[in-house]
């Protein structure tokens, strides 16, 4: 597959200082840009990387708002509103037309319904990110079902097809593509589960760069259970090496991907709760033995903690400097104080989009390493673990 | 479990980080018996004992030379070995700040049923033999493993089979105190171009890195010796910044951050190519999160040995020699080479095809 021309990386967009032990956090001239030798490329190789160096741009990261419409049921009716579209359509309007959104936001992970809507003023969805300098996304993912076979744990659908709907989905302005796959420490994980997570993974990620959508990858491993900090190490680093392995194996270039794995951190029951610093210690030790230097960002998954919690975790993360854009794609964490503060109520717009913009800014600062949790709200701090939780 | 921490962890981790000290690297003075005995036959040296005895000497009481070292791998025999005032190797080199290495590997043999691609020997009483390495002052061991590129090389068996036998030996050095330096070298006899060379050397570094994981391997106390990726030897050379581009490009796709250094082999490059393209990748302006340094054998030895050619009268001048490959490639560990050191000798290419240590 040798090309005969090199792509370019953009080392300007690189902070860090070259060749030492030392790394800096001043913005740094680019000298001499660095080829990216083209073994692996397809025709869209230099947009893949392009993209996903503007989603993982410092101080910003991502909003997920790709539930299902099931999922989105159940926020809505937790604010007492029924499951239509139009509530739909006007929730996702209330969170991408928030003013001065894409400061903090580089990346929107929407559902394929939404990818397709408009707001009010018929102005494509698409079209406000775009506006905003926020990369539109999709979930392509069909949901979680029992793996045969296993230890009652669950395996990925979606390969059917994955080729010919990512190409529609560029066509309508998708850049990146999201595809979620769960591991359960309580169930084993059995080397099964690991396998076919990983596997699913891989050949996702490469038919998404096939058809020029930057694959946010993502082994979510649950929160559930009683074990401790070092077990979800060891199931993290067993994960993620497997993940890694396949995703070489298909071809897939690391340079175009960005992770969404879940913080190391001890089970939702395990009996003492870890403190930022020591999750931020066990993750990154985690992510430096499994993730190469190539991939442009690690954008973790909330999955159940509470709006503060997520970014007190990734403010510790960010205290040096790593060799990855370490940030977030959040969703219940970005979105359960703007979803209580508007009810449903157009009145209530205007505060629910500030309420959001609080919450992106603040996980923005921890991207950067400056968060203080001074002056959060207590709603902000409630924790939002739900026991056996199902997307 | 996670990563192995055994009684050893820190120690480990502690040496691992200080070989991998930018500015410094490592000598390979490892050469089994045979192979010294081609060294020295080419300057028309007896392979004796005392033969192989003062040219190690020459080399570790070069004046200034080990201050630009962090390690350097021995083989068994000079492991016990002392200079002709009586004071062991192994003290010579610590009181200098330099950690002793062993190779630990017991040569290579041929896979049946391949075209000729190898697997590496050693595990009987390996860690047996570590352990009394490490009593006797190694601190970290060398394992090479070999493979090819080819129309079909190298084959799915030949890389699976050598990354099990990296993983296996690291692990079992990582039990007895020694830093293991992880070596999967890809030759680079062939007509291929330096693509195949990348997409190969990509491809087992993915495998070493996975069998590394699954044995639990602890990567903060392990090194990294890879081949550059270059061109097949019956190809058309390229230039140093194209070397550097697609070197530091596959280990950014393979090596995670955790490994503290990665000490290039020369394999067959003259000692000058090899100090120019280590030091055109340490003049790339890209992220690397691992030192980039030389683990030399031919590379910093080959004018040494020709200076010397056996005479008393010429150790002095060949210490020299040494010092200035030295400093050379130290420079080149930090990017600041300026090319053009020692001329002539420097430049001669130590390629052999087929070579077989």
């Amino acid at each position: 597959m040798a090309c005969a021309s090199f792509a370019k990386l953009n080392a300007a967009s690189s902070q860090w200082i070259g060749g030492h032990q030392s790394f800096s956090q001043r913005p740094r001239l680019a000298t001499r840009r660095v080829s990216l030798p083209a073994i692996r490329a397809g025709a869209y190789t230099d947009e893949l990387i392009k993209t996903a160096k503007t989603i993982a741009s410092p101080g910003r990261g991502i909003l997920a708002i790709d539930e299902s419409n099931a999922t989105c049921g159940r926020r809505l009716s937790s604010i007492g509103l029924d499951n239509t579209e139009p509530n739909r359509q006007a929730y996702r309007q209330l969170l991408l037309t928030t003013p001065g959104l894409g400061e903090y936001i580089s990346g929107a992970i929407l559902f394929e319904e939404t990818l397709y809507q408009s707001t009010t003023d018929s102005k494509k969805f698409v079209d406000v990110l775009c506006d905003q300098k926020i990369v539109p996304g999709i979930k392509v993912d069909k949901g979680l079902v029992p793996l045969p076979g296993s230890n009652n744990e669950s395996w990925c659908q979606g390969l059917d097809g994955l080729s010919s709907r990512s190409a529609e989905y560029y066509q309508q302005g998708a850049r990146f593509a999201k595809w979620r796959t769960v591991v359960s420490i309580p169930c084993g994980p059995s080397a099964l589960a690991v396998k076919e997570a990983a596997w699913g993974l891989a050949r996702y990620a490469a038919i998404s760069q096939d058809n020029g959508l930057v694959p946010i990858v993502e082994p979510e491993i649950l929160l559930d259970g009683d074990h401790p900090i070092e077990r979800t190490l060891e199931v993290a680093e067993k994960v993620w090496a497997e993940v890694f392995y396949y995703l070489a194996e298909n071809n897939v270039i690391f340079e175009g991907i960005l992770l969404k794995p879940s913080m190391v951190t001890p089970g939702a029951e395990h009996k003492e709760k870890a403190s930022p610093d020591t999750i931020a210690k066990y993750t990154l030790t985690m992510l430096r033995r499994r993730v190469p230097p190539a991939v442009p960002g690690i954008m973790f998954l909330s999955g159940g903690q509470s709006e503060v919690e997520a970014t007190l975790n990734l403010n510790a993360m960010n205290q040096s400097p790593n060799p990855w854009h370490v940030s977030f794609s959040y969703a219940r964490a970005l979105q359960n104080t703007v979803l209580k503060t508007w009810q449903g109520r157009p009145e209530n717009v205007e505060a629910a989009q500030k309420a959001l913009l609080v919450r992106a800014k603040a996980n923005s600062l921890a991207q950067l390493g400056k968060y203080s949790a001074e002056g959060e709200s207590e709603e902000a701090k409630k924790g939002m673990f739900v026991k056996g939780y199902t997307y | 479990m996670s990563a192995f921490v055994g009684k050893y962890a820190e120690e480990l981790i502690k040496n691992a980080k200080y070989i991998a000290t930018p500015g410094k690297g490592i000598l390979a003075a490892d050469e089994s018996t045979g192979t010294i005995g081609k060294r020295l036959s080419s300057i028309n040296v007896e392979n004796i004992e005392s033969n192989r005895q003062a040219l190690r000497e020459l080399l570790f009481t070069s004046p200034n030379a080990l201050s630009y070292l962090s390690g350097v791998i021995l083989f068994e025999e000079t492991l016990y070995q002392k200079t002709c005032d009586g004071k062991p190797f192994v003290e010579v080199l610590q009181e200098n700040n330099v950690i002793p290495g062993i190779k630990v590997d017991k040569g290579t043999v041929e896979i049946a049923g391949t075209n000729g691609e190898t697997t590496t020997q050693g595990f009987d009483s390996l860690g047996a033999r570590c352990a009394q390495y490490y009593k006797a002052g190694a601190r970290f061991a060398k394992w090479r493993s070999v493979l090819k590129i080819g129309p079909n090389e190298p084959s799915e068996l030949s890389i699976q089979q050598n990354a099990q036998g990296l993983a296996r030996y690291a692990i079992i050095c990582q039990e007895n105190g020694l830093v293991p330096i992880v070596e999967p070298e890809i030759l680079t006899d062939g007509p291929h171009d330096i693509q195949k060379c990348a997409a190969a050397t990509e491809t087992v570094l993915a495998a070493v890195y996975k069998a590394l994981n699954d044995h639990h391997v602890l990567l903060e106390g392990t090194l990294l010796k890879p081949n550059m990726v270059t061109p097949g030897s019956d190809s058309p050379k390229v230039a140093a910044e194209v070397i550097a581009e697609y070197t530091v490009t596959a280990l950014r796709r393979t090596v995670p951050p955790a490994v503290p250094g990665i000490v290039f082999l020369s394999g067959g490059q003259s000692e000058e190519e090899a100090t120019v393209n280590l030091d055109a990748m340490n003049k790339l302006d890209v992220l690397k999160p691992w030192t980039l340094s030389f683990s030399f054998g031919r590379a910093l030895q080959q004018s040494t040995l020709k200076t010397w050619a056996g005479k008393k009268e010429n150790v002095e001048k060949a210490q020299e020699a040494f010092l200035s490959r030295c400093k050379a490639n130290s420079d080149a560990t930090l990017g600041k080479y300026t090319g053009g050191t020692a001329g002539g000798l420097a430049s001669e290419s130590l390629f052999v095809k087929g070579y077989k240590y």
